[in-house]
């Protein structure tokens, strides 16, 4: 059974129309592919890094090739110059206190700034200031991350005569602030203004009515561009590399160099053994569930408050 | 005029406005010509007239909500009681707070649940004691005529309000803080008609401690409720359109023996 029409341009309409459909179709898959797989393959090959060492110890050098780690006595039957035979040791508990260090650092200076300014952008009224912020933000947001590697090198690093985490910390900031800023403006204008003069109207101030009705109204919002922004400062190296250098051992203090995940993720990747090869997907592995982790612990909480 | 809004306690005794040459603009635009109005105490004032004749605009001039849109101001003599409130030195912030506002769309705050919806404005007063909250805000619903329906679930969100109850949900937050004035925009226009009938016979009860001034649509409503209707009509200068008020008095004149034949047009359905 089927319905008779007269529309002439029916049979075109319905092929354009699937057409169309199977385009976005194949485009999501385009997209959506490469990031399954490369999250798979660290989860796997990331996963297969991880052991109780991983997470406890620190940097430790590899076992040369034909040598018991235990004893420390040579192994017979087996060639000493074998890389593939070099054995990792230690962990990267280092990294994650650095990264953990400098990135909450970063954020606990970035969410009152950058929210601040994504209020003033989008609850107060239009002048030129405001564009030429808005300007600013944009661009900083998509400076190559190197960039601000350098100019946390030149303003911090050079004047202070050492790397350092807080260094570090400080040339996140700079990419955050810009992320959370838009991202909280851009929240912020999707509160129906009728909510605002409903807070208005009943003659709350401005701050009152911001703080206490719009914000948290546009809450959800406003924590996932700071997830985002946490996300994208954790997994920067760039910045670091020239911030705060690295660090073999653990380190909490802030003054001084420090280690962090994606630092360790290319030192291991760089290594002639492939022992630690694997252990640079350990820490891409950990890194991607850090960042997981606090999104779902957020979520969680504000999901709380809402209720 | 030195004269500042001054919190007072609360009184039985209505209040009335004077206005006197009011020009309400958008940047550069004049949206309605000066025009002159009287608010009795415990009255309710109607302002009618088709779309674009500027009569929320005037509504919003009424207690200030008109500045809060980029660009907008007004200028002329607004008084409530003998205050101007466009006086230099008044807080347009304690002159909403004096003159209530109702939106067309229900508004409740969905970050907050129905309790916390009425309390929000009396806690923004200083209210911190619980057993004097709780009160004012059964009274607040009660007078609203929402309390019997959701007393049982005061803790649940505004959201889960029908549009009708949400509506009186936003009469209740704004009588709650027991304003002098309290103006109405399009309140029921958003609202099915026994929800309508409600909010109508809420106005006539509200009527006998406040004063009311409400922008309607609906001329049947206007002629229902009101005691006194101002008919706002569309006029064309230089092919720009101004609103202008064309004639203002006592409800029953206006719909029997108009004064001007547009009314009458307007009234009988033959323009807007």
């Amino acid at each position: 059974m089927s319905l008779e029409t007269n529309m002439l341009t029916y049979p075109r309409r319905s092929r354009v129309d699937r057409a169309l459909r199977g385009c976005t179709i194949i485009a999501t898959a385009i997209a959506i592919v490469p990031l399954v797989l490369i999250i798979t393959y660290v989860l796997i090959v990331g996963g297969a890094a991880l052991n109780w060492d991983f997470f406890t110890q620190t940097y430790r050098p590899p076992v040369p090739a034909g040598i018991d780690p235990r004893t420390g006595l040579p192994i017979e039957g087996m060639e000493e110059n074998d890389l593939s035979q070099v054995q990792a040791r230690g962990g990267v508990l280092h990294g994650i206190v650095g990264t953990l260090m400098v990135t909450i650092t970063a954020l606990l200076f970035s969410l009152p700034i950058g929210i601040l300014a994504g209020i003033f952008l989008a609850e107060y009224p239009d002048t030129p200031f405001n564009t030429f912020i808005r300007f600013c933000c944009d661009v900083l947001s998509g400076a190559p991350s190197i960039v601000i590697g350098v100019v946390g090198f030149t303003m911090i690093v050079r004047q202070t005569q050492t790397y350092s985490g807080i260094a570090g910390s400080i040339a996140l900031i700079f990419l955050m602030v810009p992320t959370i800023a838009r991202t909280t403006e851009e929240i912020l204008k999707l509160v129906p203004n009728a909510t605002r003069e409903a807070a208005m109207a009943m003659g709350a101030p401005m701050w009152y009515s911001t703080l206490t009705v719009v914000v948290p109204t546009a809450l959800t919002g406003i924590v996932t561009g700071a997830l985002l922004a946490f996300a994208r400062g954790a997994g920067e190296t760039a910045p670091l590399l020239l911030t705060i250098q690295g660090n073999s051992n653990l380190s909490f203090n802030m003054l001084a160099p420090m280690a962090a995940l994606p630092i360790l993720t290319y030192k291991y990747i760089e290594s002639p053994f492939p022992a630690e090869n694997q252990l640079a997907w350990g820490t891409a592995f950990v890194l991607m569930m850090l960042v997981l982790g606090v999104n779902l612990l957020v979520r969680i909480t504000t999901a709380r408050i809402k209720r | 005029m030195a004269v500042a809004i001054q919190p007072t306690v609360a009184t039985q005794t209505a209040h009335s406005m004077t206005v006197r040459g009011l020009k309400p603009f958008y940047g550069k635009r004049l949206a309605v010509q000066a025009l002159d109005l009287d608010v009795r105490p415990n009255q309710i004032m109607a302002l009618i007239g088709p779309s674009g004749c500027g009569k929320s605009t005037v509504l919003r001039c009424l207690n200030r909500m008109h500045e809060l849109v980029p660009y907008a101001r007004a200028e002329g003599l607004v008084k409530l009681d003998n205050i101007d409130i466009y006086a230099p030195g008044i807080d347009p912030a304690l002159v909403r707070r004096k003159i209530g506002m109702v939106f067309q769309l229900p508004i409740a705050l969905r970050t907050r649940n129905i309790y916390e919806n009425v309390a929000v404005g009396l806690r923004l007063g200083g209210i911190k004691n619980k057993a004097e909250l709780d009160a004012r805000v059964e009274k607040a619903l009660r007078d609203a005529h929402l309390w019997d329906e959701v007393k049982d679930k005061l803790h649940l969100s505004g959201m889960a309000l029908s549009g009708g109850q949400q509506q009186r949900l936003s009469i209740a937050r704004t009588i709650a803080v027991e304003p002098d004035i309290i103006l109405f925009d399009e309140p029921c226009s958003a609202l099915d008609p026994i929800a309508t009938l409600r909010i109508e016979e809420l106005l006539l009860s509200l009527r006998q401690r406040y004063t009311i001034v409400i922008v309607t649509h609906n001329m049947q409503q206007a002629a229902r409720i009101s005691d006194r209707t101002a008919v706002f009509m569309v006029e064309k200068t230089d092919d720009i359109p101004v609103g202008v008020l064309i004639e203002e008095g006592p409800t029953e004149q206006i719909f029997s023996t108009p004064q001007d034949p547009r009314t009458e047009d307007y009234i009988s359905g033959r323009v807007g």
